[in-house]
């Protein structure tokens, strides 16, 4: 039943909150290396769903499979373990550690497993992690703020960096959590120019947005959720041209 | 593999020459004599094994003491049952406490945040009153563990006959009593720096760092953090049944009142003092408390009277007055004032104090590569 | 049996009772202000000491050397008169008689005030550090307030006398129509109780049936909310503080006679309170009230040597055996909200 080159299938998931149903018979699937986008207005269920993906809640019935593997029930570390990073709404990151050490605990992360207790050998002399973590810093246009405690640096900056924690993984499906909001302009932008470029990668994306102008220009794959269920799914000109879409939110928010 | 960058070298090597010149430079101080040189390496090992869990990881544990006390406990009864040598004290020690620091932290670390303090608080105090009531047959109750001559010493006897009278801890066969006994303790506190030196150095510790700054990331990125946290739970207690083994080879006998919350809160105190999160601090706070301690509870009235002689007649009297609140049984008045002074004024304690003295001399400089250590629950 | 069991749970009342106190007042001070008060306990104490320093003020003696008159061993005969009992005859009598529950009216300006100035001085600054900061600072202010005590009032416990007419054991077991003689209970034990109750009682009707309380409670629940309403919430919580260590302080008050405090009582009962409040459920009043009752109750019966044959020493560890066994399989406490401290 699962098509070969779907990577993440959301099958008949229903989410109950006492009387609320969140989510109401949620059928997704999204193939490999394409960058899927769900979109819906404020209170849709966008988080809710993301939360279920990536096993925070548990879904009142249905699964969540990932490449063969059930994610349901599974902790957040084993989840990252099987291939699956995560950007937070607000850059969840490391204040107090340097932009450097920053991005070398998740390449650690990929390399040793959930847990190791290497405390013989000196970080110093981890030199393949610091090279890797070096070129990904390069690669995010953040060389100059290696040193720099993470803590102090611009809310976009933030965000790149939050994103180059997770590209070092080589994460086979990368999780995007509105990556721009509460940005300003210049950051949005600048987020929007980083995420295209990393686009060529190859790697299959989730990215949840309210933001339309984010998706458009990035997004293979649409799905519009709007009050706990799927309305549409398409590509972003069939999505842009139903009727039903334009009603349950473009209409409402233009 | 175990090679160190330069600054790492250097620093273990200032730190070990300070520790064994400890005997010439605290002359001055009037505090080199051996029975406080002990103390001081003593409690300088339990306040660098505090700060492995505290400093690193966030966790703020406040039932420390409890290792402290099994520690001497197991050390008294090696003593009693196998052999006045402190080899077999000490490693007997540490296996108990880092067993009972398993079991604990097992426990404790399924909560994080203040209800970790309260659940580590909990096992402590629990300890503590099974001590003073039913463990007495292993605790000797209020009394204390003490060396007794009718101690089979099986080792001891196997070898040798018993001797006259109540023997005292060897290592090999010499006495570990004044200076032998402080480079004793010195040796440990050299070696238990460089462990932690490395710890904090390595992926391990970088791990642990992370889970102080932000768990919540740790875990979306992969790492299953409990065996992190009681990997580091585990060490530090042994780091204080290692402690309170020494403390008991020093003097071999052992109470409960070691495993109150009270002595709980003079680690804290000692880490937080000097500077949780960074490697030297703990050891200068243990060493401060130390040294006032032992100057502060000496002095008395007649002293603050001659101290004071040169006020004019009446405000002399007022000044002792005064005075001898803070000092002799009123020094943990003065512990506590210091303390909060401390935390409100200085949270990153003794070493973000020199860091920014150091930094206002730099002003014109680069921008400092240290942030400051912070005091942070785990969330 | 019944019997039996009837009496261990009435001996577990007032020993609840103050810990219903002491939690209620952590609990109000960690709802509304989010602080985690290591010093709570130490306002008991301090309690404790002001009926110990009314008790000697009113004892303050006058000694006049009587010459017409001579001891039995021939000296000068010294007439020792209390002030109050020559200043106020027969009242100040009562009023030394009384001087336990007299002095909560000292209590309560001392404890406010105390209460308010550490609020104002140094908790305020600590509301928005981190937990761990907290729990330190206010633990430093535990250590001094204990010490000043002990400077001033010495080191050991200093007994404070029942009134007389609430001295002896009331039959219980009477009144309600039992075997007289069967089920007695030391009258001053059941004042405690009931005074626990009516404290506990007066905490609940302020803030549900006052604006102010309601204040507070919508505060409890949601900070930013009611800050957003533009409600001055800060001076309220300043009072809340005073309250809650009045709380604390008229709960030491009131136990002295059944333990004579020394400085270090707080201390004593601070990490049974936490205990309590973390069954209770952090931040949940009726919960701290039910979880104080409840453990001191357990505690009780775990005194029992029948309990104590069975699982010696149990009576030692009851309450953090509790304690451990809730946290971990109901983390939220007993009474627990979602979203209070979650971890």
């Amino acid at each position: 039943m699962t098509m070969p080159n779907v990577v993440l299938h959301v099958a008949d998931v229903h989410k109950r909150f006492g009387g609320l149903h969140a989510l109401a018979d949620i059928d997704l699937q999204v193939e490999e290396g394409q960058t899927h986008a769900i979109i819906g207005p404020n209170g849709a269920g966008k988080s809710t769903l993301l939360n279920v993906i990536i096993g925070k809640l548990a879904p009142t019935s249905g699964t969540v499979v990932f490449d063969g593997a059930i994610l349901t029930g599974r902790k957040p570390y084993e989840i990252n373990q099987l291939g699956i990073a995560r950007v937070f709404q607000t850059p969840e990151i490391f204040s107090d550690l340097s932009v450097l050490h920053n991005v070398m605990i998740p390449a650690l992360a990929k390399r040793d497993g959930a847990f190791k207790l290497n405390m013989l050998r000196a970080l110093d002399s981890e030199t393949g992690i610091r090279a890797e973590a070096q070129d990904m810093l390069e690669d995010v246009g953040m060389t100059s703020s290696r040193d720099m405690a993470a803590g102090s640096l611009s809310r976009g900056d933030k965000r790149r960096m939050e994103l180059a924690m997770c590209l070092i993984q080589h994460p086979r499906l990368l999780l995007l959590d509105e990556p721009t909001a509460g940005m300003s302009r210049h950051d949005t932008n600048t987020t929007i120019e980083l995420l295209k470029k990393i686009k060529s990668r190859g790697m299959t994306k989730v990215i949840i947005e309210h933001d339309m102008h984010v998706v458009f220009s990035l997004a293979d794959k649409i799905s519009v959720l709007a009050q706990g269920r799927i309305i549409a799914d398409g590509t972003p000109d069939q999505v842009r041209g139903n009727p039903k879409v334009q009603e349950a939110y473009l209409g409402g928010t233009h | 593999m175990l090679a160190m960058s330069r600054n790492d070298l250097l620093l273990f090597l200032g730190f070990t020459i300070a520790v064994l010149a400890m005997p010439i430079w605290l002359q001055p101080f009037g505090a080199a004599y051996p029975d406080l040189l002990q103390r001081f390496t003593i409690y300088a090992i339990l306040a660098v094994g505090f700060n492995i869990l505290f400093g690193l990881t966030g966790y703020l544990s406040f039932g420390h003491a409890a290792f402290f006390g099994v520690g001497s406990y197991a050390a008294v009864w090696s003593f009693k049952l196998l052999s006045m040598d402190a080899i077999p004290a000490m490693a007997f020690a540490i296996v108990v406490s880092g067993i009972f620091a398993l079991l604990i932290g097992y426990v404790s670390l399924r909560r994080s945040g203040i209800y970790f303090s309260i659940l580590t608080l909990a096992f402590a105090q629990m300890s503590y009153n099974l001590a003073y009531s039913v463990l007495t047959p292993i605790t000797n109750g209020e009394t204390g563990l003490q060396l007794d001559l009718a101690d089979p010493r099986y080792l001891d006897r196997a070898f040798s006959a018993a001797p006259a009278g109540l023997p005292s801890p060897t290592l090999l066969g010499a006495p570990l009593t004044g200076y032998a006994g402080f480079y004793f303790c010195a040796g440990f506190l050299i070696i238990a720096f460089f462990i932690a030196q490395r710890i904090t150095g390595s992926p391990f510790g970088m791990m642990l760092k992370g889970i102080k700054s932000n768990q919540t990331r740790m875990n979306y990125t992969g790492f299953n953090t409990k065996p992190y946290t009681l990997a580091a739970f585990v060490i530090s207690g042994m780091y204080a049944g290692l402690a309170g083994a020494l403390l008991a080879i020093t003097d071999p006998l052992a109470g409960a009142e070691r495993m109150q919350w009270t002595a709980s809160g003079e680690v804290v105190l000692m880490t937080i003092l000097g500077g949780a999160g960074t490697l030297v601090g703990p050891v200068i706070g243990a060493w401060l408390i130390k040294y006032f301690e032992n100057i502060f509870s000496a002095i008395n009235d007649s002293i603050l009277t001659r101290f004071f002689a040169f006020l004019p007649e009446g405000a002399d009297h007022v000044a002792v007055t005064i005075a001898s609140k803070f000092v002799g049984e009123g020094w943990f008045l003065t512990l506590g004032l210091v303390f909060v002074l401390i935390v409100v004024f200085l949270p990153g304690g003794i070493m973000e104090g020199v860091r920014r003295i150091v930094g206002l001399f730099n002003r014109s400089g680069k921008t400092p590569r240290h942030t400051p250590a912070q005091v942070q629950p785990a969330e | 049996m019944f019997e039996v069991i009837f009496l261990q749970f009435l001996n577990g009342l007032d020993k609840g009772g103050a810990y219903a106190l002491i939690a209620l007042g952590l609990t109000l001070v960690f709802g509304t202000l989010g602080v985690v008060n290591f010093a709570h306990g130490a306002l008991f104490m301090l309690g404790a000491f002001c009926a110990v320093l009314f008790r000697q003020l009113i004892t303050f003696e006058t000694v006049t050397i009587d010459p017409t008159k001579l001891s039995p061993w021939g000296a000068p005969l010294e007439v020792r008169a209390p002030l109050v009992q020559t200043w106020f005859g027969d009242f100040g009598a009562v009023l030394v008689n009384y001087s336990v529950p007299f002095s909560i009216l000292l209590t309560i300006p001392v404890m406010l005030v105390i209460g308010i100035a550490l609020e104002r001085g140094i908790i305020k600054h600590f509301y928005k550090r981190p937990h761990a900061e907290q729990i330190l600072v206010t633990f430093g202010l535990a250590i001094v307030a204990q010490e000043i005590i002990k400077s001033f009032f010495g080191p050991n416990p200093i007994p404070q006398p029942m009134p007389e007419g609430l001295r002896g054991a009331a039959d219980i077991g009477a009144w309600l129509g039992m075997q007289a003689n069967v089920i007695t209970y030391p009258i001053w034990r059941l004042v405690y109780f009931l005074f626990a109750g009516v404290i506990i009682g007066g905490v609940f009707a302020f803030l549900q049936f006052t604006t102010f309380g309601l204040v507070v409670r919508a505060g409890m629940a949601d900070r930013e909310t009611v800050g957003l309403l533009g409600i001055n919430i800060d001076r309220r919580f300043t009072i809340m503080f005073g309250l809650a260590a009045v709380v604390a302080g008229m709960a030491g008050v009131m136990y002295t006679p059944l333990l004579p405090p020394n400085y270090h009582i707080g201390m004593d009962f601070l990490v049974l309170s936490f205990v309590v409040v973390v069954v209770g459920g952090m931040g949940s009043l009726p919960g701290a009230v039910a979880a104080g009752f409840l453990l001191g109750i357990l505690q009780s019966f775990a005194s029992m040597t029948q309990i104590k044959a069975i699982v010696p020493g149990i009576d030692q560890i009851i309450i953090y055996l509790v304690a451990v066994v809730i946290l971990l399989v109901r983390p939220r406490g007993l009474f627990g909200r979602r979203g209070v401290m979650e971890a």
